[in-house]
């Protein structure tokens, strides 16, 4: 039996109804087309399949659409303010070259914006911990740990 | 990754989810925070016909301490939010730091420290220092409702005490004695993130700088979470010295029961539970004495 839900994402409401073994990530990528969230392994361990769920950041993967009914969700197409303007998280990973194939990124990006949320002046040590939960293949991390610095020392004068 | 089919309930009481699991059985299991089943059901280990949802069972996530009695975790409680919360930071800091440091930043977001228990993993990060400290568990069925401590609760990887129809509703863990101090210490291959290697957990209860009781649990050497016995015997009515620290920790590696496995062989996590069952004593010893929070 397919459940009717009501899901925020990136501030438009969608109602939708849809299998209870569908997962979140699926919905949003396949349902949504908005397939910047990624799909990598699956299991919770990557990371690529970051959102933010009613603020806190969770693996897609491995939520239920159905447990997500009546919440509102971020995916990385919901950070930029506009068409033409980039989220200063963006910015940052742009100039600092914190992006390589890309696979990682959105993912990077929200965990960047939850720890943000959180903490706007975070350490070394803290950034790395936050990324704790996203593999990136291609960087090194260094970085991406580099673009997030940068990002705080923007929003903070921004805001 | 397509999970097989499954239907979906949300019961928003107790005596609904009890009422339903009782109706389904072994065909039903239970979701909290979903880390665990859904890897299981994604990977054809679970296979439910009904997948009960518990996160809509209004203050099944509350964290409550009441200064008189003790701690209790509500079984939809958060691990991000157990090891946030000021209470859990001051009064039971390895509850807190177990919860902190299980997997990852979105697992803890999620997950659940039941769930971590009912998964029943002998690695399970925050067994030891619950077990350490006493913890009963709270399962509730149809037919009522029953505290099992929970040194009784792992039967072995994967199983435990949880009888058809029951579901653990909250994790109560007794105010800490006057004079203790308690510690968790991990190691694992990449230090964050990946499963632990070897896990101990500690409460010591000191007079000055005699030791009057300990209880000492050692996670991911053996089939469940395991008590150390002879580690114990080596502290008790003791003056707790650098020494006596180090053939604490050697009695407890020679009580562990370690396999070799993906995660690291037998002799390393032998040696590993000496270290860490010494640092964990140290830091207990510390917090008894009020030398670090």
């Amino acid at each position: 039996m397919k459940h009717v839900i009501r899901l925020k994402v990136n501030g438009d409401v969608h109602e939708l109804a849809v299998d209870p073994w569908r997962t979140l990530n699926e919905v949003l990528r396949e349902d949504l087309d908005l397939t910047g969230t990624k799909l990598g392994c699956g299991s919770g361990d990557c990371g690529a399949c970051t959102v933010l769920l009613n603020g806190r950041s969770v693996s897609s993967c491995l939520t239920l659409a159905v447990e997500a009914d009546g919440g509102e969700i971020t995916t990385v197409e919901g950070l930029a303010p506009s068409g033409d303007t980039l989220h200063p998280i963006q910015e940052a990973f742009i100039e600092k070259g914190a992006i390589q194939c890309g696979f990682c990124t959105g993912g990077m990006e929200l965990s960047a914006l939850y720890l943000l949320n959180r903490n706007p002046s975070p350490g070394e040590k803290d950034i790395r911990s936050a990324l704790s939960g996203n593999l990136c293949r291609c960087t090194g991390y260094n970085k991406i740990v580099e673009a997030i610095a940068a990002a705080a020392d923007r929003m903070k004068k921004e805001f | 990754m397509t999970l097989s089919r499954f239907a979906y309930a949300a019961p928003r009481t107790i005596k609904e989810a009890c009422r339903l699991l009782e109706e389904k059985g072994d065909d039903a299991c239970l979701l909290a925070g979903g880390t665990d089943l859904m890897v299981k059901i994604g990977h054809g280990r679970a296979r439910p016909g009904t997948v009960i949802g518990l996160k809509r069972i209004a203050g099944l996530d509350r964290i409550s301490f009441d200064r008189k009695k003790g701690l209790t975790i509500g079984a939809t409680a958060l691990l991000a939010d157990v090891a946030a919360h000021p209470a859990v930071l001051k009064t039971y800091p390895a509850v807190a730091h177990a919860a902190g440091e299980t997997a990852n930043v979105q697992i803890r977001n999620m997950g659940t420290v039941a769930g971590n228990l009912c998964n029943a993993a002998p690695s399970a990060d925050n067994a030891p220092t619950l077990l350490a400290m006493g913890a009963v568990v709270t399962l509730v069925s149809a037919k009522g409702e029953r505290r099992l401590p929970l040194d009784q609760f792992f039967k072995g990887p994967g199983m435990t005490a949880i009888l058809p129809g029951e579901i653990m509703t909250a994790i109560f863990v007794p105010l800490p004695p006057p004079g203790s101090g308690t510690s968790y210490q991990h190691i694992s291959a990449r230090g964050k993130v990946d499963i632990s290697a070897v896990g101990v957990g500690v409460m010591v209860t000191m007079k000055g700088r005699k030791c009057l009781e300990t209880r000492i649990f050692l996670g991911a050497v053996g089939p469940t979470p395991l008590r150390a016995v002879r580690a114990e015997k080596t502290l008790c009515g003791e003056r707790v010295t650098p020494a006596l620290m180090d053939a604490a920790g050697l009695a407890a590696a020679k009580e562990a029961r370690p396999i070799s496995d993906v995660r690291a062989s037998a002799a390393y996590r032998r040696k590993m539970v000496a270290v860490l069952t010494r640092r964990a004593v140290a830091e207990a010893v510390d917090r008894a004495s009020g030398k670090r929070r």
